[in-house]
């Protein structure tokens, strides 16, 4: 069950958990090893692998990925309000409403390739979105978004515990899941991690290799005798399923869920990620959304007073033009900054990070640095 | 062709019609391919003759008329249930997996041969398909491909992408294969290692249906000869008695001549 991967394989699988599992140590320097943030690393991680699986493979471009990752956290924040605050159910729940989303969206659009199959995924995100916003308010809760409340059921839990005073937090058996706790990053860490191996074995499989083959020449695998359809299919739920598990997950570390989950930015945001990580790698996915989430996390968070005191060694005249013009780029801004990044990238690195590292690789090795050992499984390039 | 009984046509074409708009591509073509043989298709540019073979791999519709395949219809069958059924197709343009390499390009149609139109497969290994690989390497010796079984296949020359191309529908066995201009755009070298190849197969008993606008690849393999102008078939025989044909001279030379 775990053979048939090649012994490179087994190095990055190895690699990425050690690095994964390692995170608190690791990202201390960075400033980044507090729960909250590598908990978004682990979610956005699993959100992009599972994307990638979709557009690195087969090359159809989804726009409405969101709405599965809404559709999980409704279904995840419906779970504890209604049965439990075990975290299991919650996520069993999300694959399955998730799936079946994916698989009628799927079902439509899968009907159209190229531009249309990209604008038919973003009108039912959009559609999905605007329903959850209005209509849906019964189940969504509308604007305000679905939350936990002291009057909730939660038949299963009741028939064990006496409630307490407060809003209860999601566990596993007992681990405290939400609330901010390491618990909780090392849930959503193991799920980034078997998510990682489901995709790697996919992506060495006959069905990842006939998903390849149908971005190269779709015409030439209908005229092989393949029927293309069902795989791109399979290829759809089960990508939809991973956002629809990233969506629970977040619903765990954090009950409750919102629309602005399913809203095209969010769609949007993903496939910035892979691009930037490097689309049809196995890490290049995960390196993206840890770098957007990361920079997200630290620009967003500045502010004029924050840059004032940076550059509070300028006299005051030099000081304030740069001040205005940086404080563009900062805070409510720093979409402007990842636009300007994603530009640069796919201009000057069409393969996205995998792409500068495998660069940087061949580079060293032509310099005779050879010696230079694996650095890590996030810096090995991947295919 | 008298003594061709109904139980050994393979492949069956009768009064086939075809308009684009106000072209009329085919119009009532009648073509039979007899079992283990290669039937040629020639004629001038433009007569027809790559249309008929979209016909008959289902890539397009006759607007009437009937296409039947070892006794099975193939009026509303879809291109991959066309190839299942056992006709594999060699195209003018080279279509290959150019982001693949070559011998991933020749495992593919092995899968499909093997699994049928969809199977899904996705915790199994690629790797530990040991007899698939051996058979696509076998395939690759057969083209002259097997150095460079690695490479991309995007990076081959045109020639090169015919050959394997050639290979990919060879390791399906299919029971009718169709090649469209198979040596096009060859050095004169590699169009005889193409002819040698073909003549290997044909000791197979592989029926094909040849499309060829080079007279020596065409009188070298063909058992019959089917000769196409502007939509309809105006001679077929033997490879000598078309030779000699009067019509077939003034559809190649033109009236004028």
């Amino acid at each position: 069950m775990f053979g048939n991967l090649s012994r490179q394989d087994w190095i990055l699988f190895l690699g990425f958990s050690a690095v994964v599992l390692l995170a608190p140590i690791l990202f201390q320097p960075i400033g980044a090893a507090y729960p909250a943030i590598l908990e978004k690393f682990c979610i956005f991680g699993l959100f992009a692998i599972g994307f990638n699986i979709l557009f690195g493979l087969t090359g159809y471009l989804s726009f409405g990925h969101a709405a599965f990752l809404g559709v999980g956290s409704y279904a995840a924040v419906w779970s504890f309000k209604l049965f439990t605050m075990n975290v299991i159910p919650a996520i069993v729940l999300s694959i399955i409403f998730a799936g079946i989303f994916a698989f009628v969206i799927g079902f439509v659009s899968l009907r159209r390739s190229g531009i249309y199959f990209s604008i038919l995924t973003l009108a039912f995100a959009q559609m999905s979105y605007n329903m959850a916003y209005s209509v849906l308010t019964p189940l969504t809760n509308g604007e305000t978004g679905l939350q936990l409340t002291l009057k909730d059921p939660r038949i299963i839990d009741a028939m064990f515990i006496t409630p307490g005073t407060g809003l209860p937090r999601s566990s596993l058996f007992g681990l405290e899941i939400s609330g901010g706790g390491l618990g909780g990053f090392y849930f959503t860490a193991v799920a980034l991690i078997i998510g990682f191996y489901i995709s790697m074995r996919i992506f060495r499989s006959p069905f990842g290799l006939m998903l390849k083959a149908i971005k190269s020449n779709q015409n030439r695998m209908r005229y092989t005798g393949f029927n293309t359809r069902p795989y791109l299919m399979a290829a759809f739920v089960i990508s939809g399923v991973y956002a629809g598990l990233a969506g629970s997950l977040m619903a765990a570390v954090d009950p409750l869920a919102g629309p602005e989950r399913m809203q095209w930015t969010a769609s949007g945001e993903v496939v910035l990620m892979s691009i930037l990580g490097g689309v049809g790698t196995l890490v290049g996915p995960v390196i993206g959304a840890a770098i957007i989430k990361y920079f997200e996390n630290i620009f967003s968070g500045f502010n004029e007073n924050a840059l004032n005191s940076v550059f509070s060694f300028l006299p005051d005249t030099v000081r304030e033009p740069i001040v205005k013009l940086l404080s563009l780029f900062v805070g409510e801004g720093w979409s402007l900054t990842l636009g300007l990044v994603f530009m640069a990238i796919v201009i000057f690195l069409p393969g996205g990070i995998m792409e500068g590292v495998r660069l940087l690789t061949s580079l060293f090795k032509k310099g005779g640095n050879g010696n230079k050992p694996a650095v890590s499984g996030q810096t090995q390039p991947a295919e | 062709m008298t003594s061709a009984t109904k139980s050994n046509i393979v492949l069956d074409v009768s009064g086939v019609n075809k308009s684009f708009g106000g072209l009329r591509a085919l119009t009532n073509v009648n073509l039979q391919v007899e079992e283990g043989k290669v039937h040629a298709i020639i004629g001038p540019n433009g007569a027809g003759k790559s249309t008929l073979l979209n016909v008959c791999i289902g890539r397009i519709r006759p607007d009437n008329g009937h296409v039947v395949f070892n006794g099975e219809k193939l009026d509303s069958h879809q291109p991959h249930e066309i190839n299942q059924l056992g006709v594999s197709r060699v195209f003018q343009t080279p279509e290959i997996f150019a982001d693949l390499n070559l011998l991933e390009n020749v495992m593919i149609p092995a899968f499909a041969k093997r699994d049928g139109a969809f199977t899904f497969n996705a915790m199994k290994a690629v790797s530990s398909e040991k007899e698939l690989r051996e058979e696509a390497e076998e395939i690759l010796h057969d083209v002259g491909l097997y150095e460079r079984r690695t490479h991309l296949a995007g990076s081959l020359s045109r020639g090169d992408k015919r050959r394997l191309e050639l290979g990919m529908c060879l390791i399906q066995k299919p029971k009718l294969l169709l090649l469209d201009e198979p040596t096009a755009g060859m050095a004169r070298h590699d169009t005889n290692m193409t002819i040698e190849l073909l003549k290997r197969i044909k000791a197979r008993g592989m029926t094909k249906v040849i499309i060829e606008h080079d007279m020596h690849v065409v009188f070298s393999l063909a058992d019959k000869i089917s000769v196409l102008a502007q939509g309809t078939v105006i001679a077929e025989g033997l490879p000598e008695e078309v030779r000699g044909n009067p019509r077939v001279k003034e559809a190649y030379l033109g009236e004028a001549h």
